[in-house]
């Protein structure tokens, strides 16, 4: 990467490195419809430097784009949005090939469905229904992700839809270390039976790391238990007594680190409920058609089901903890070796299973495998249901339950309305409330829509609140700046984290909720 | 200026939000077809940095009916800014944010006016922030945030049923981000917990013990903070280290280095270097938007009343899926900076550089180098040196003759004080009372006295 990009880049490269750059570098980014919501997605992703964007608008620029639209001035008035729009955002990095395409969205969907296949991503804004599953249907077919983006008054919404995103680098916020004290291996045990315990030298004492403070201590309770390891809330405070019990005095913080740390000793074993669902997914099945992803999780099935005795592969990392240096660098060397070895095991299960499904052995790179293995345990898979089916047929019991809780009240209401509209806007070819005039008898047609679309749906419980379908009404369909601005962020976030495939993107609807910000991720 | 033809239908949405009653909104909104213009012609905002959040936050008001926008930086625009700061151009590098950013805006949205204040938020003085009916922060420190917290509380009074006076309240919205996760709140002098009542949200960043770089390093970061820390100092007498000086951050990494290798140490890299010194905090343009609209929107409703407000702290977090929480804090009610004020009784006899003393002593105050403020005229300042010369008279004279002879009111002090073992800049708002005076007895309310 150019020393220049480099620097402009920094403070996005410490969250997703070179190679989540790279992957923003190569993909191409398809926008419909650039008001504001769009348009404001698309300027954080040039920002960031994607690859390319092209913008497919077919309306010319009206004054009321200039109430919301940043990217567009008076100059603008008249002349196609798509073009005004491109032409701002390419002024923000030139780096980024910015293209328009100045054609209506819904007759590019009806005419040109091929046109979208050329894309990595499609950001689809202010789409009715109508076009949207359309749009759904081509994108899932094309194996293009979609992500919706929807302002409307004071709500909003970001939904993605493709078939299945795996993540490897899910980089969760906290996540417990593995450093095995409940399982140590030959090599560590080792080491820690190196180091004495009760060594005289204070500065020795007080920096020896809890690692091994923790597997000597363990070993000697189990000793004295029948070889169990403290299980009950009683025998685990024994056993910080019995960690206590060496300090030689109450301010040496390496004890103190292994007290805080000594349920990692008796952390149940093997792996997590999340992680048991993965390898057992159908998808485990792998053939000469599957992703890569699946094929190593059929070697991880494998490695935990024999080698791993019920372990996935070791990380190899360990935490800052108190110590002297060459403890603490010999201990890294040791966890290092095993995830190395553990590494190796799984290539040759990788290599296997490749030559069994008749693809190239090596058609799997080693950096792949091995980032893998790092990552074995926070592996994530998300699957989205296409939309269709979700408007057809929604998941009841979720439906019913945010219906009858408080704290998705306003989330799951406006989620109904904003489907409401699009029938509305079927039947009268425009939204409730544009009128000044009409405001009140739209509320009463929005009010039957809504009705109906929920008994569609095989729901007939409580009415939604005539209070939030008098303010869809008084929305009047108004793309107001902040609103978009935040629905396009949001969009862009989820966009970088599906195309750099780290962190874990948006699974269901999030529906934005402008009044009290009680915003919500509905799973329908 | 404006093209008739533009302004003609250009506030449709706003408008739908504004002109219309609506069912769910706050307290005293009067919708009206003019309620826009009325925003735009009489509310003052003043936007605290033109950062990633800043330039969001200019835009998003200039596009929500704002019309009057003061903004503050004192920093310049530099390379690494133009991945999220959008208004900064690359022939931008190294002139004033607050200026570019507001020409920007200007040139884009017309009818908004812009005015930008190149320099420290300590530089202005009261009456500068007294003067907007809305203050956005959009910065990255604590200790900024914490100044301008107690300079919008140091206004409020309260009436002597300790209701906060409503003319007297600075609204203030604050947002802040770190990498997929931000936070966005309101804050009501008063009514909501101010930026101190809950300061525990931010704990002070862990540093690493002295002896753990001297003599048991153990981590990449380890060696560069010895190198920065510890052997800068050996090695340079007396020259202070320079972050922003490319060859003293080149030293410190080659030290690192150096030291890692001794060691056995892997991971010091330049950019790790740059990262550790310079306690550098990723951010991306993405999640400044979605925290900056947030906020943008809350002061929208908080001088329009054409929704409810947040209540009062939202936190956004999008590194797994996109999840918003929205936390109802309560005040602290002893807090030294939104309460009534910090209560000194004192003699008549007290002169003013007596008083002054006194603020270094006061256990909850500490307070040093106190200027003094009294109802806006500045009683003493250190400085800047004219200041401190015209008002240096004022010390040998009696405070109670200083304040009018008042029996009790409510007075202004800044100064520096230490916390967390660092110097920051603070204000206090006090309530005299003096001894002895008739109507000074030493009950809790002051406010209506004046």
């Amino acid at each position: 990467m150019a020393a220049e990009s480099k620097t402009k880049y920094d403070r996005q490269l410490r969250i997703w490195g070179e190679q989540g750059q790279a992957a923003l570098e190569k993909a191409s980014i398809c926008l419909l419809n650039c008001g504001p919501t769009g348009s404001e997605a698309l300027k954080n992703l040039v920002l960031g430097g994607i690859g390319s964007i092209t913008v497919v608008d077919g309306s010319k620029v009206e004054a009321y784009d200039l109430g919301n639209n940043f990217m567009l001035d008076e100059e603008s008035l008249g002349q196609a949005k798509a073009k005004c729009v491109c032409s701002f955002l390419q002024e923000l990095n030139d780096a980024v090939k910015a293209k328009f395409v100045e054609e209506s969205p819904d007759t590019l969907i009806e005419t040109n469905p091929s046109f979208f296949a050329q894309f990595t991503l499609v950001i689809a804004t202010q789409l009715l229904e109508n076009s949207l599953l359309k749009l759904d249907k081509i994108c899932r077919h094309a194996n293009v992700i979609l992500v919706v983006a929807r302002s409307y008054g004071l709500t909003g919404l970001v939904r993605i839809s493709l078939k299945e995103h795996n993540v490897i680098e899910s980089k969760p916020d906290h996540f417990l270390d593995d450093l095995r004290l409940h399982k140590p291996w030959p090599e560590l045990k080792q080491f820690a039976k190196t180091i004495d315990l009760s060594v005289t030298d204070s500065v020795v004492h007080k920096h020896t790391p809890y690692i091994v403070i923790l597997i000597r201590l363990a070993e000697k309770w189990a000793d004295a238990h029948d070889g169990c390891l403290p299980s009950t809330r009683q025998e685990k405070k024994e056993f910080k007594d019995l960690i206590k019990a060496h300090m030689l005095n109450l301010d040496e913080e390496n004890y103190k680190e292994a007290i805080e740390a000594s349920f990692k000793v008796s952390t149940p074993r093997g792996i997590s409920s999340h992680l048991c669902q993965i390898i057992n997914d159908a998808a485990v099945q792998v053939d000469s058609t599957s992703p890569d992803f699946w094929v190593l999780v059929a070697a991880l099935k494998e490695f935990i089901e024999n080698e791993g005795g019920g372990e996935p592969p070791l990380e190899g990392s360990i935490p800052d903890m108190t110590s002297l240096t060459e403890y603490y660098v010999s201990l890294q060397k040791i966890y290092q070796a095993k995830a190395e070895s553990d590494f190796l095991v799984m290539e040759q299960r990788v290599r296997n299973i490749l030559k069994r499904i008749g693809r190239d052995p090596d058609a799997i790179t080693k950096a792949y495998i091995k980032n893998f293995c790092r990552n074995a345990r926070k592996i994530t898979v998300c699957r989205y249901r296409n939309i269709e089916d979700e408007f057809s047929i929604p998941i009841l019991p979720e439906l019913q339950k945010y219906l009858t809780d408080e704290d998705y009240n306003f989330a799951v209401g406006f989620y109904i309305l904003l489907r409401a509209v699009d029938r509305f806007a079927a039947n009268y070819n425009r939204f409730p409330g544009i009128f000044d005039g009409e405001v009140d008898e739209d509320i009463s047609r929005l009010k039957t829509i809504a009705v109906g679309l929920l008994s569609d749906l095989g729901f007939h419980g409580p009415a939604l609140s005539e209070d939030l379908i008098n303010e869809m009404c008084r929305f009047g369909g108004a793309e107001l700046h902040a609103v978009a601005a935040f629905i396009g962020g949001v969009a862009s976030q989820e966009v970088i984290k599906l195309v750099t495939k780290q962190f874990v993107p948006l699974t269901g609807t999030f529906i934005f909720n402008g009044i009290d910000q009680k915003s919500q991720a509905l799973a329908l | 200026m404006a093209n008739p033809l533009a302004q003609q239908g250009r506030w449709r949405d706003l408008d739908k939000l504004l002109a219309r009653p609506g069912n769910i909104v706050g307290h005293g909104f009067e919708h009206s077809p003019t309620l826009r213009e009325e925003i735009g012609e009489f509310v003052r905002v003043l936007v605290v940095g033109a950062g990633g959040l800043g330039c969001e936050l200019l835009k998003d008001l200039a596009l929500s009916g704002f019309k009057n926008i003061d903004v503050i930086d004192m920093d310049t625009i530099e390379v690494s800014n133009l991945n999220r700061q959008f208004l900064f151009r690359l022939q931008d590098v190294g002139k004033s944010k607050a200026e570019v950013a507001a020409k920007r805006v200007m040139e884009r949205v017309s009818g908004v006016n812009i005015v930008p204040h190149f320099c420290r938020i300590e530089d202005k003085d009261l009456e500068f922030y007294n003067d907007f009916n809305i203050i956005v922060l959009g910065l990255d420190s604590i200790e900024a945030r914490s100044y301008i917290n107690s300079v919008a509380c140091s206004f409020l009074e309260y009436d002597c049923d300790d209701k906060p006076i409503p003319e007297t309240v600075k609204p203030m919205v604050d947002g802040g981000t770190e990498g997929f996760k931000g936070h966005a709140r309101v804050i009501l002098p008063g009514t909501t917990p101010c930026f101190e009542c809950n300061i525990w949200l931010f704990p002070p960043q862990v540093k690493f013990p002295l002896c753990t770089l001297a003599e048991t390093p153990r981590t990449a970061a380890h060696c560069i903070e010895y190198a920065h820390l510890i052997k800068w100092d050996e090695v340079h007498n007396g020259k202070a280290f320079d972050a922003d000086d490319p060859e003293h951050m080149l030293w410190v990494y080659s030290e690192a280095l150096k030291r890692a290798e001794l060691f056995g140490i892997a991971g010091v890299t330049y950019s790790l270097t740059q990262g550790v010194v310079k306690n550098i905090i990723p951010a991306i343009a993405s999640t400044n938007a979605i925290i900056s609209a947030a906020c943008a929107l809350e002061a929208l409703k908080i001088v329009s009343g054409c929704s409810k407000t947040l209540s009062n702290y939202l936190t956004y977090n999008g590194l797994e899926g996109t999840h918003i929480k929205v936390t109802d804090f309560v005040r602290d009610m002893d807090c030294l900076v939104c309460g009534p004020g910090t209560l000194i009784e004192l003699d008549t006899s007290v002169t003013l550089s007596q008083f002054i003393e006194l603020l270094g002593e006061h256990p909850n105050l500490h307070l040093l180098k106190p200027s003094v403020t009294y109802r806006g005229n500045n009683l003493y300042m250190q400085s800047p040196p004219i200041l401190e010369e015209m008002t240096r008279s004022n010390l040998h004279l009696l405070l109670f003759d200083l304040m009018g002879k008042v029996p009790k009111d409510t007075i202004h002090v800044s100064g520096t004080t230490e916390k967390n073992g660092k110097k920051t800049s603070c204000l206090r708002k006090l309530r005299v009372v003096f001894k002895r005076v008739v109507g000074g007895s030493t009950d809790m309310d002051i406010a209506g006295s004046s």
